[in-house]
């Protein structure tokens, strides 16, 4: 018995034509791994491809429709809770319903923005290494690593007091302090670092300074950076199967991808404006999809990738991220009707009379409103009669 | 029957003066509205060419009733010219993008050409940079100081909100009144508007300036009568006399001479009282306010919001011949029948036409009247008068006279199609078809399998029923909207439709292996469920016949049906991963032969995909499906009904050596939390990295106390009996989980608000029951009572805030969620498959080239592929090991 692959391949050549290649794919590996006669092989391949026909969607499907709907209904089901990133007990993560409407309206910058870094064959065994890489993408400011700052009113001077234990953690050297000093204008020539303590720095205020001024001052100077990446809060070592990864508080794609040491095709950020900004339009439809999946996923409740599919299409359907709403894609409408019935009625009325615009009728909120068919399902086809013809002979 | 036309397009634009005077029945003259008698004034704002108010009256000016006339418009005359609120923004914009001395855009003519080119050729392919284009050379011309066609110097013009303008000449600011701006507006030239984006035959920007005010007819203002006999008036007929008022002031004064600043004045006050009937809404501008108090509704607050026009009424409309009451459960009907009480199907009609086959029956219906079952309410001759069956004397006369071409408005009765549905409406299967079956009683009466698609229960849910009422809406009814074609739902790729509750709890004892069954029972439980054929050897022949649950169940099955998988028991101590299952947590059907395994939740429970349901009906057909159902839910609930199934204290209350066990528990948890907070007193907890201290110990004792209550439960759950009511439940998936039985029978456990310990309450302790400062398990809200044992007065304040906390949840997602989807289904409503597959927008621009990657329905798909291949090959070669 035995069907030879070539055969095989020969036989499941009208499933090729007819089916898409990942279906195709799949049945071709399961019927490696199986004997089968002939007969049973061309039976096999008939019931796939008439099931295959008897799956497809029917024209006229309302599937944007289906798709909301399929969104939406599970959303009541959902929590409104920020929850533990799964495995870190140190990050929150937004996950529910709060992130999915985040994730709809499309904002620049997420509730909880969060990185996952994979690191390069170089770092990623090894504990210390990986914590190297996560010194370079820390932020790491002047306030993390003083042990205290006293202002000196006499001298009008503050004096710093580095915690030499934190400089090693976070990897920063005294130079690095001062220098990080000295780009602030106010006081920049007017470091110096204490002869006996290496840890122990002076800072010069401009005389004409008051208390209240120097007090902010301070404020500021705590707050200037040292090293590492701006936005990035935090980075934690994880170990995930065989590697290490870094997850941070707050994220920053661009400067990461420049980081040593990263592996640049393993980043995730869990912001889609930032993946749309650095790695284009399809990434980020591909970013919401994952991200819409997720959390619906985690949340227990099944909804299939079709839909998610389509929102993020329409979402990104004009070259950049657009909200679902009033000021994306429902704005945005050619329809007046259409824009008026959802939100700010009587501005679209206005606009639309002063631009003297026509509505075409062509979508389903008008039709619905001027209380005609709409024009999907059975309504999408219409039928055309040449009289000429009708007439009998 | 009107002609039927079809609207294929909507013009927005501004009315010109001219147009107004035009359409214009008559010129409102006077301020006052009726005489001494009561009697409209002429040339007044209940002026009777307006159109008719009272039924029985003929209009004056189209002679219709009523009914017909659609009112007339009259106008006013402006004394003085004023802005429309609405149109500020376009007013300010071509006033900043023109010349003020010449008119022209401020563009040079070469560049206008250039631009205009550009536009012609955008607007045909892609209107919405067309938009963009006009915006931009809008903004380029408003920066413009110096006229390039005239060559005169231009000024910054201020809008000072609402609707005055000020122009910072050199002499100074200096107010441009509604005059002036009219005059700058009426030299642009209609090319250059295009440019900006303005259509000039539709909307001259002068038009914005509002000279004559049409006076919309009564119809759309009408007076109602009060039982004092007072008429009151619509506020918009208050808003108008204002007008007409402030008018008549404003022309005095200037006929008279008065001095500038009273005239200026007036005209303000004319302005004020044009924008709020407008809009009453508008910021910056003081509601016009009834005598009462309430600020008034006029045009704009009427198509604004939720209950506006446009939500309110073109959106969504209210229909006839529909029905809501009370829903209740109906294990006899079938899946796709809603029983109807008798009382609604009295009210609810279908209009059938009279053909020579179906004239006895109307007839029939003709005979019972308006007041026995199935009759008719009315009937239509073909003329299309309608005779009132409630006041014929001679019925008889009327079913003698039906002839082919009446159209009879028969009661609803049995095999009718209506609509069934239950608010929310978050899916699709929130409205489905159904099939009437009339009933006694007052309620509407479902199977209680089509529950979870509509997400109805029985503690007094209401559900709306609407009957179609023309030919292809049933056809489509039926064909689409019958409950049977929804039993697959598009969301995920699996049966919506299901057991729930009893039938899985039924399924589970008939199928178990212990039940054997005598031939009494067999014949009724098939006889129940409408079998018709033989009864198969029994499986027990000596000391008695007996029959096993599983060949009952086996003969409802498709003789060729094949299933493997593991049961919704098969967790834990059951657990079952393959044919050699000892706990029956295997189900294997061949050949439509149920050989071993329990049916449970997982092969027939709603919402369960890639089960015995979701095989059945996506391989049978959905018409199977429906029946496959109807009668083997029947045999489940007949087969409890017989068996009885119920449920005691006893089967959660913990034996005593159980109690012990978690007694200890709860004391080595205790302790441990001591140990901890020492510890933290002592300052050797290790933190846990990026907490403070405070919040690793409050981790660590939250863990601590949940690993108590899941230790307990386990505990609970090892002593009960296997056939502990209570048990089977929560493990076929009937009702109920784990958790739940743990919380009657062991203990409720830490309770939380916002995820933590409770913390709330007086300063530094939740309850003065506690010292200050307590941070152990009792004072923060930990109840180790079950809910057999009761609850302390304590534990039942921790316990209500933390289920208080679920329910402020609740109500604060249905808002939230409810908003979310709204805007989903306002930005995809549009889309659609077209014949090549495609998913487009109704501008035929394609958004998706193959839907959903593969062109599949989700559906029609198993659990989100498109086939099941394992299946199809299992369904050829056989189950081969």
């Amino acid at each position: 018995m035995g069907i030879s692959e070539s055969e095989l391949l020969e036989m499941l050549e009208p499933a090729k034509q007819v089916l898409p290649p990942k279906i195709f794919d799949e049945l071709l590996e399961k019927l490696k791994g199986l004997t089968l006669t002939k007969d049973e092989l061309s039976k096999i391949v008939e019931l796939t491809i008439n099931e295959y026909l008897n799956v497809l969607v029917e024209p006229g499907e309302p599937i944007g429709t289906v798709a909301a709907q399929s969104v939406g209904e599970p959303g009541t089901q959902m929590t409104l809770r920020t929850f533990h990133y799964a495995g870190v007990r140190e990050l929150n993560v937004t996950l529910g319903l709060p992130r999915l409407i985040e994730l709809v309206d499309a904002r620049k910058l997420p509730e909880t923005p969060i990185m996952v870094i994979y690191l390069d064959e170089e770092h990623r065994y090894d504990r210390d290494k990986a914590l190297e890489v996560a010194r370079r993408i820390e932020a790491t400011r002047l306030e993390n690593v003083i042990a205290k700052v006293d202002i000196d009113l006499v001298s009008s001077s503050m004096v710093i007091d580095l915690d030499p234990e934190m400089m090693i953690d976070k990897g920063v050297e005294t130079d690095d302090v001062v220098k990080a000093l000295s780009k602030v204008k106010a006081v920049s020539q007017n470091v110096s670092v204490d002869e006996n303590d290496s840890n122990r720095i002076y800072v010069q205020v401009p005389p004409n300074y008051d208390f209240m001024k120097i007090q902010k001052l301070r404020d500021r100077i705590l707050k200037i950076k040292l090293k590492g990446i701006k936005g990035i809060n935090r980075v934690i070592v994880q170990r995930r199967g065989n590697e290490y990864v870094l997850i941070t508080d707050g994220t920053n794609l661009e400067a990461v991808l420049k980081v040593d040491g990263v592996d640049v095709r393993r980043v995730f950020t869990n912001s889609v404006y930032e993946v749309e900004n650095v790695l284009g339009i399809e990434a980020a439809r591909q970013a919401l999809v994952n991200e819409i999946h997720n959390v619906l996923e985690e949340q227990g409740l099944d909804v299939d990738m079709r839909h998610v599919m389509l929102i993020a299409d329409m979402m990104t359907l004009t070259g950049s991220v657009k909200q679902i709403g009033r000021h994306g894609i429902a704005g945005e409408k050619t329809s007046v009707l259409a824009r008026a019935s959802f939100e700010v009625t009587v501005k679209h009325l206005f606009d639309a009379s002063a631009r003297g615009e026509l509505d075409e009728l062509k979508g389903v909120a008008e039709n619905v409103i001027i209380g005609q068919l709409v024009p999907v399902g059975t309504n999408l086809v219409n039928l055309a009669m040449n009289p000429t013809l009708a007439r009998p002979k | 029957m009107s002609e039927e036309k079809i609207i294929k397009g909507i013009k927005f634009g501004v009315l010109s003066p001219e147009i107004i005077r035009k359409v214009s029945v008559t010129a409102v003259v006077t301020a006052d509205v009726y005489d001494e008698d009561g009697l409209p004034f002429e040339g007044g704002i209940m002026d009777p060419r307006l159109g008719v108010i009272e039924p029985g009256q003929k209009c004056v000016t189209c002679g219709n009733s009523i009914i017909a006339c659609p009112g007339h418009f009259g106008h006013l005359e402006l004394a003085k010219p004023v802005i429309h609120a609405g149109f500020v923004k376009h007013i300010y914009d071509v006033l900043r993008a023109t010349c003020r001395h010449c008119g022209r855009l401020k563009i040079s003519d070469d560049e206008l050409s250039k631009y205009l080119d550009l536009l012609k050729r955008l607007e045909v392919r892609w209107p919405l940079l067309a938009r963009g284009l006009t915006d931009y050379v809008r903004r380029k011309a408003m920066k413009v100081m110096e006229c390039p066609h005239c060559g005169s110097r231009q000024f910054k013009i201020k809008l000072e909100k609402p609707t005055s303008f000020i122009e910072e000449g050199l002499e100074g600011p200096r107010r441009l009144w509604p005059t002036d701006i009219r005059a700058r507006l009426e030299m642009v030239v209609d090319r250059d508007l295009r440019l900006i984006g303005y259509n000039p035959e539709l909307a001259r920007p002068e038009w914005m300036v509002i000279t004559v005010l049409p006076i919309p007819p009564i119809s759309v203002r009408p007076s109602i009568l009060l039982e004092t006999g007072i008429r009151s008036e619509d506020d918009l007929t208050h808003k108008l006399v204002d007008i007409i008022r402030t008018n008549d002031r404003l022309r005095e004064s200037i006929n008279a001479g008065a001095p500038e600043v009273i005239v200026e004045d007036l005209w303000d006050l004319l302005q004020y009282h044009v924008t709020t009937y407008f809009d009453n809404e508008v910021p910056g501008v003081p509601p016009a306010k009834h005598r009462s108090g309430r600020a008034l509704r006029t045009l704009a607050q009427r198509l604004r919001g939720k209950e506006g026009r446009f939500r309110g009424n073109l959106s969504g409309k209210r229909v006839d011949f529909s029905a809501r009451t009370v829903v209740s459960p109906d294990p006899n009907l079938s899946i796709n029948e809603v029983g109807v009480p008798e009382e609604v199907a009295k009210v609810l009609t279908v209009p059938e036409r009279v053909t020579r086959w179906n004239i006895d029956e109307l007839r029939m219906h003709v005979l019972n009247g308006p007041y026995r079952h199935p009759g008719a309410n009315y009937v239509i001759d073909p003329a299309g008068r309608r005779i009132d069956l409630r006041y014929i004397k001679d019925l008889k006369a009327v079913a003698e006279n039906l002839k082919p071409g009446y159209i009879v408005e028969r009661h609803l009765k049995n095999g009718d199609v209506v609509l069934f549905n239950r608010q929310p409406s978050l899916h699709r299967m929130s409205i489905m078809a159904h099939i009437v079956k009339v009933l006694p009683g007052r309620t509407f009466r479902l199977h209680l399998a089509v529950c979870p698609p509509y997400n109805a229960d029985f503690d007094g849910d209401e559900m709306n029923l609407h009957v179609p009422q023309s030919e292809e809406a049933r056809a489509e009814a039926r064909v689409l909207l019958l409950v049977q074609e929804h039993i697959l739902s598009p969301r995920y790729g699996g049966p919506i439709i299901g057991g729930i509750q009893d039938y899985i709890s039924g399924a589970y004892l008939l199928s178990s292996k212990t039940t054997l069954l005598t031939k009494e029972q067999v014949s009724d439980l098939l006889a129940g469920s409408g079998y018709e054929g033989p009864i198969p050897e029994p499986a027990i022949l000596s000391p008695k016949v007996l029959w096993s649950g599983k060949q009952i169940i086996s003969l409802l099955l498709p003789a060729d049906f094949n299933l493997r998988g593991k049961a919704n028991i098969s967790a834990g101590p059951l657990r079952c991963e393959d044919y050699e299952c000892f706990w029956d947590s295997y189900v294997v059907v061949k050949m439509g032969k149920l050989l071993m395994g329990v049916l449970d939740k997982k092969t027939l429970g709603s919402q369960q995909s890639e089960s015995l349901l979701h095989w059945i009906t996506k391989e049978y057909g959905n018409n199977f499906g429906r029946k496959f159902m109807d009668n083997i839910f029947k045999m489940f609930l007949r087969f409890i009904e017989m068996r009885g199934f119920t449920m005691t204290l006893s089967d959660v209350a913990p034996p005593s050596k159980a109690v012990e066990e978690i007694n200890n528990i709860v004391e080595e948890a205790k302790k441990r939390v001591f140990e901890l907070i020492e510890q933290y007193r002592e300052g050797k907890l290790e933190p846990i990295p990026g907490r403070t201290l405070e919040e690793s110990l409050e981790i660590r004792i939250m863990e601590v106390l949940a690993d108590a209550r899941d230790n307990a439960g386990e505990i609970a759950t090892q002593y009960l009996d296997p056939f502990n009511n209570v048990f089977i439940m929560a493990r076929t998936g009937a009702r109920g989980n784990i958790l739940n039985i743990t919380q009657m029978a062991a203990m409720l456990g830490q309770q939380s608000v916002r995820g933590e310990r409770i913390r709330r309450g007086y300063d530094v302790r939740t309850l003065p029951h506690f010292k200050p400062g307590d941070i152990g398990p009792e004072a923060r809200g930990f109840v180790k009572n079950s809910f057999v044992n009761g609850l302390t007065p304590i534990e039942v304040f921790f316990h209500a805030a933390g289920g208080r906390e679920g329910l402020v949840d609740t109500a604060v997602r249905t808002s939230q969620s409810g908003y979310m989807q709204r805007r989903l289904i306002n930005a995809l409503q549009d889309l659609r498959i077209d014949y090549d597959l495609t998913v487009r927008t109704p501008n035929n621009s394609v958004v998706q080239f193959l839907y959903g990657d593969d062109g599949v329905d989700p559906s029609k798909s198993s659990y989100g592929s498109a086939i099941n291949i394992d299946r199809i090959i299992e369904r050829v070669i056989g189950w081969r090991l």
